[in-house]
């Protein structure tokens, strides 16, 4: 049995997730037989480029029956980047688009001043999480990370409608958005910790723990 | 302010080789061991760029990228030849998060909206390698063999209108010189382009990079020649280079005016300079 099944829908450094989930030790297939995934003790979702074609591909490939079957099941679910927007209720990226609705949350575009003057809207390069103080927020993956750089690379944020499930922020310019989540069985990451060098590899040891944890809980 | 320091590996075959004025590369040796060392010393990406893709129609990179991705957690831009989307496929799946052009985008400027429309803006880098002729600046193509009719800003203008996502501009006059990128062209980047991008050529040490930074605000800097020779100067073992033209590595010796620039020294010099 694999530990982890990385969803396979053709979009996104795949590779990469795979790469540092050897690193830490964790066995995972890059798949997209339903099957196979079933099989699996958890799913991670990657994904880089447009929400509408993303859910398109997630419901040819049948993924979402199965994302809610892990759900029901209480089995672990990670989103990163996309893939972590595809788990809110919708998104306004080029057309308003349906999302898997596991998270109460919309997906909306950047639109900031730069110093310059200039408009930007894509944020790429490296920046600061902070960490969630408040004592009621769980936060399985993030520990010793506050203030740790990760690897941003999108256009769009989510908006979350649901109170404390936003385990840290980040800042675009002076916008701040929410740049990590974590509800029960569920968790997501606009960085990419697979890119974020030692300190992104210290969210998949955590994963590795919280699978443990899982594992005995079940 | 988070601006991204990029080491730049250009490979010829499975080597890493440096030019100067994107001529005359010298082997330096197994690309990977580079990689790993700026890879512990901070970098924040790393760029691979087979130079001769272009000359013989061929990208070869994907090997290189496979194993950079099993022990290197950056983000990876690669690029060197591209001709069309199933080799921008092939270098995705290998481990690489975006790609860049120069060549395909100037002889058919089409495939900057096909990648866009398949990958997205985020995952397309278009490359510039720029020479100054006339106080006008010129493309190149083919790592800077072949002339073209692409005069900088009107270029630039197309490239932002398909949707590229960030653009690397390299000065062909200065690299591999270590006298600083050409501040004339920073600042006339700054002036005309929208979009993210990426200062390449001549830079070697950090007043370079403040000044450079007087003049410009590009989203990232990508150095080569300086981090090279600082690294073989500290750490030059013969076994760690492969075949080719060695001979020089051989005398250990450091190159022309390249002091000792190490990518932690820029890191906290930005720190500085962004605090205040």
């Amino acid at each position: 049995m694999n530990d982890i099944a990385i969803l396979d829908y053709k979009m996104g450094n795949l590779f990469s997730v795979q790469c540092a989930l050897n690193f830490v030790g964790i066995k995972s297939i890059i798949t997209d037989d339903i099957e196979i995934i079933k099989n699996s003790k958890s799913i991670i979702i990657p994904g880089v480029g447009a929400y509408p074609e993303a859910m398109k591909r997630i419901k040819e490939k049948k993924f979402d029956k199965i994302i809610y079957e892990f759900n029901e099941k209480k089995k672990l679910i990670i989103g990163i980047c996309l893939g972590m927007q595809l788990l809110f209720s919708e998104s306004y990226e080029i057309k308003k688009t349906k999302g898997l609705g596991l998270l109460k949350g919309d997906v909306k575009k950047f639109d900031e001043k730069k110093q310059n003057g200039s408009n930007t809207s894509f944020n790429v390069g490296w920046n600061e999480i902070l960490l969630n103080s408040k004592k009621n927020i769980k936060n399985n993956y993030l520990n010793s990370l506050n203030k740790k750089k990760m690897y941003f690379i999108h256009s769009y944020h989510i908006n979350t409608f649901e109170k404390s499930i936003d385990t840290s922020s980040s800042f675009f310019y002076k916008k701040k958005f929410v740049s990590s989540v974590e509800k029960n069985n569920i968790c997501g990451f606009q960085f990419h910790p697979e890119k974020s060098g030692p300190d992104g590899l210290k969210i998949y040891k955590n994963l590795k723990k919280n699978l443990l944890n899982y594992e005995s809980a079940i | 302010m988070n601006i991204r320091i990029i080491p730049k590996l250009d490979i010829k075959n499975q080597n890493l080789v440096k030019g100067i004025n994107l001529e005359g590369l010298r082997v330096l040796g197994d690309p990977r061991k580079f990689a790993e060392t700026y890879y512990k010393e901070g970098a924040d990406e790393i760029i691979y760029h087979d130079v001769v893709a272009s000359l013989y129609q061929r990208n070869n990179l994907t090997s290189l990228i496979k194993n950079t991705s099993e022990n290197i957690f950056l983000p990876m831009l690669a690029g060197g030849g591209i001709k069309d989307i199933n080799e921008v496929e092939a270098i995705l799946k290998s481990g690489a998060d975006r790609i860049f052009l120069n060549t395909a985008a100037i002889d058919n400027p089409n495939i900057i909206d096909d990648i866009v429309k398949k990958f997205g803006s985020s995952t397309l880098v278009v490359s510039l390698e720029v020479i100054k002729s006339d106080n006008k600046f010129i493309c190149r193509k083919d790592f800077g063999r072949e002339e073209t009719a692409k005069e900088l800003v009107s270029w630039i203008m197309e490239v932002e209108m398909r949707g590229a996502g960030e653009i690397i501009v390299t000065s062909i006059d200065k690299d591999g010189t270590g006298l600083g990128f050409d501040l004339t062209l920073a600042e006339k980047l700054s002036k005309n382009l929208k979009v993210p991008y990426i200062l390449n050529g001549g830079i070697s040490s950090i007043k370079q990079i403040d000044d450079l930074l007087n003049c410009s605000n590009p989203s990232g800097i990508a150095i080569g020649s300086a981090l090279h020779y600082s690294y073989i100067d500290q750490s030059f073992k013969k076994k760690d280079f492969m075949d080719g033209n060695i001979d020089f590595l051989k005398k250990n010796k450091n190159y022309r005016n390249f002091g000792k620039l190490k990518i932690s020294n820029i890191k906290n010099y930005l720190k500085k300079k962004f605090k205040k």
